[in-house]
């Protein structure tokens, strides 16, 4: 249970970095870290104590975690990639046209 | 010798493990159905062997050593070859990305059918899609605000 | 089998646009031109080949509790023709608008990457894969959405880009819980062992999923995101953003999971009806207030999602039927009433409605499909609106539950006023104007084709011809346990 709770708050960190920081690298950081903390809940649930890696090597591999949430953790890492990239991307074109990283000043749209 | 870059130690150093590192990416792809790893795991190796050289070198030297607009190209086509392999099982085998091919011994390295086919594209569609993505952010000027 | 095409075809297109793409954008035009016209027809034809059928298709032949389907019913194949159809439009009128942004195929090779994610989320049956190819639905539309490469853009994309990211861990958390939960990630399997779990985990889930597809689908609290996006983008890709993303991504995966999946809990359906009114209402005035000709449209599309909400959230047949009517309608108007203010922005250099006027004479075309599409989407008579909102208010009537008919009067009527306020300052306003470009073929041939749909739209519900086009997809909307019964027990 604790493992759990740890792993929320960590997603409650990168929550709180989305909502309250005014720096966009900060934002960028903040949504990998709420990523990072999805991805460790989805590895907790196949986690089983004592159990291998789930590959076949012998006769009777006695019991295994489950391999599922791991690949999905690995497809949520490279979308979670791809977020990354096109953020930073964006955020560096932003800092060309407004010549700064604070969220505060970069607001031209309203209403 | 250039001056752009890092230093002669780590260019050398560079020099040396950058044929390593792909090495063993090829070898994580080529094992992907066997042992942990894979085509992305493999991949992702494999763009950081290259990255290591666009760090070490600069981005003009890499630039030249590496032709940037047929890796473009491989990211293309190694894509399209995906789909055409996910196509062949739709005529040969009747469902797409079905296997066609022998499925060999267990732990044998031909084995397991399209999938070490399929590793080896995936492979090349990562490796090269992460190095692009770093080497056009890596070219962005860092000019300041001209639009406000 | 026609299923796996449907992603396979924009995909490939998707591929061969980037490598054959070259300097100028001819190969990009033909490409997703030929693409979206073949998916268009497939769309239509394996719709009336369904007849309310199930089709089910095991990739890679693996059988269903191990690998993935795709699944086709009615819904599936009517949210497709939905999807193909707005597309074909927009590559048509994509065609000059982009060259005045830049000749440049990248932006036909991410048109058709949205295309794949939207196909796959729609076909899909499994939820992971789901969450997948919504990803890749949401990338491409991030980076359409800067695609003007102005500050705007930029500002609107990363809004848009920090929203998608939130709404997507809250799925992917969601999705985690529910497999730990079901121990199974395809869709139907699912629905089979939710009667068996604890009722507050379901809640908890549903809850997730509700925060997360409800930001995709900009429902009212969740909708801060949409005005930017939506009128930022260039006005194709905002008429594909508005008319289908939203619906896809948002109100198809919360029908297909809170109906078919968790089977409607009570509970949902009354916060479907509270986020319903309430993005009606709130959007509805907001809509009013704006002086940006697209983004007054951008609130007005919350407001219309208001009514979808509404009516899935009433839950009776008539209801269900109003709104996937509904659906159909404003996906057509609101992409013509996009493409109109894309021409107008593109003809005049502004969008700004204080410095429109005569439009009458200067764009005839543009101004006439905007008066059809301004009376079809306040609910005026003889356009497919009225139908819809006719069917949804009273539905709302026959569910007891007057407040609800008059606040979806009341909601038409700001609709009325908000659109009206587009033809007072655009058509009749005397203000001098000095054309910059001149409409051309494609985007005229776009604009009169919605425009047409809109007319003969309203006859979807026409006896007839609505036992075949809407009333299967009601049926799988309200028949959860056929949908379970039709994708597993074969």
């Amino acid at each position: 249970m604790t493992v759990y709770l740890l792993c929320f708050a960590l997603f409650l960190v990168g929550l709180y970095g989305v909502l309250a920081k005014r720096d966009l690298i900060k934002i960028i950081l903040s949504i990998g870290i709420m990523g990072y903390a999805a991805n460790l809940f989805l590895i907790l649930f196949g986690y089983k104590r004592g159990a291998t890696f789930p590959i076949l090597t012998g006769a009777n591999p006695g019991p295994m975690v489950d391999p599922l949430p791991q690949a999905l953790v690995l497809t949520s890492i490279v979308i979670e990639l791809g977020t990354t990239a096109l953020l930073v991307a964006l955020v560096v074109r932003l800092f060309q046209k407004y010549g700064t990283f604070d969220i505060a000043k970069i607001r031209r749209l309203r209403g | 010798m250039n001056k752009t870059g890092m230093t002669l130690i780590v260019k050398t150093v560079t020099r040396i493990t950058v044929w390593m590192i792909l090495l063993y990416g090829f070898y994580i792809i080529l094992h992907g159905h066997l042992t942990p790893g894979g085509g992305f795991g493999g991949g992702v190796i494999l763009a950081l062997a290259l990255l290591n050289v666009l760090l070490a070198y600069g981005r003009d030297y890499t630039g030249k050593w590496l032709n940037i607009p047929l890796l473009e190209h491989v990211e293309s086509a190694s894509a399209l070859l995906f789909l055409v392999v996910g196509f062949l099982g739709i005529v040969v085998a009747g469902s797409f990305l079905a296997n066609f091919l022998s499925k060999g011994q267990l732990f044998a390295i031909l084995s397991a059918g399209t999938i070490p086919l399929l590793n080896i594209i995936i492979g090349f569609k990562v490796a090269m899609s992460l190095f692009l993505v770093v080497w056009v952010l890596a070219g962005i000027k860092m000019s300041k605000g001209d639009a406000v | 089998m026609m299923l796996p095409y449907f992603i396979i075809i924009p995909l490939l297109a998707a591929f061969l646009i980037t490598l054959i793409g070259g300097k100028r954008d001819i190969w990009g035009i033909a490409l997703s031109m030929i693409a979206t016209a073949a998916l268009l027809i497939m769309s239509l034809v394996s719709f009336l080949q369904l007849r309310g059928e199930t089709i089910v298709y095991e990739m890679g032949n693996w059988q269903l509790p191990l690998g993935i389907a795709l699944v086709m019913d009615s819904l599936s194949g009517f949210m497709l023709i939905i999807v193909s159809l707005v597309a074909l439009t927009s590559v048509v009128y994509s065609i000059q608008y982009v060259r005045h942004l830049g000749q440049d195929f990248k932006y036909y090779a991410l048109f058709m990457f949205m295309l794949t994610g939207m196909n796959g989320v729609i076909l899909t049956g499994d939820i992971f894969n789901l969450f997948v190819f919504m990803e890749i639905a949401l990338f491409a539309a991030f980076a359409l959405v800067a695609y003007g490469c102005r500050a705007e853009e930029y500002e609107a994309a990363f809004k848009y880009a920090i929203m998608g990211a939130v709404s997507s861990t809250l799925i992917l958390i969601g999705i985690g819980v529910l497999y730990s939960a079901t121990s199974t990630l395809t869709m139907a399997r699912i629905a089979q062992a939710i009667p068996g779990l604890p009722s507050q985990i379901v809640l908890w889930i549903g809850g997730l999923f509700l925060a997360g597809f409800g930001l995709k689908a900009a429902a009212m609290p969740f909708h801060a995101w949409l005005p930017d996006a939506h009128s930022s983008a260039p006005a194709p890709i905002s008429s594909m953003l508005s008319g289908v993303l939203i619906k896809v991504l948002g109100i198809y995966a919360i029908i297909r999971l809170f109906f078919n999946v968790f089977d409607a809990p009570s509970a949902f359906l009354t916060i479907f009806i509270v986020i319903g009114s309430a993005s009606i209402l709130i959007s509805g005035f907001l809509a009013i207030i704006q002086w940006d000709f697209k983004r007054l449209l951008a609130y007005s599309s919350i407001s219309q999602i208001g009514y979808i909400l509404l009516g899935m959230g009433l839950a009776t047949p008539l209801a269900i039927l109003g709104a996937v009517f509904h659906l159909f309608n404003h996906a057509i108007f609101k992409s013509l009433l996009f493409y109109d203010a894309g021409s107008v922005e593109l003809a005049l250099g502004t969008r700004d409605l204080q410095k429109l006027g005569k439009l009458g004479k200067l764009l005839p075309v543009t101004s006439g499909t905007s008066i059809i599409a301004s009376l079809a989407i306040s609910g005026i008579p003889p356009f497919n609106g009225f139908f819809s909102k006719l069917i949804i208010i009273l539905a709302a009537i026959a569910a007891g539950q007057p407040v609800l008919a008059l606040l979806a009067i009341l909601g038409s009527i700001l609709t009325l006023a908000a659109v009206m306020k587009i033809q007072r300052y655009g058509l009749r306003q005397d203000v001098d104007v000095a054309p910059v470009e001149k409409i051309g073929l494609g985007m005229n041939i776009a604009m009169i084709l919605l425009a047409v749909i809109c007319i003969v739209g309203g006859l979807l519900i026409a006896p007839g011809i609505r036992e075949v086009a809407l009333d299967p997809v009601v049926n799988v909307i309200l028949e959860k346990a056929e949908y379970v019964q039709m994708v597993l027990g074969r």
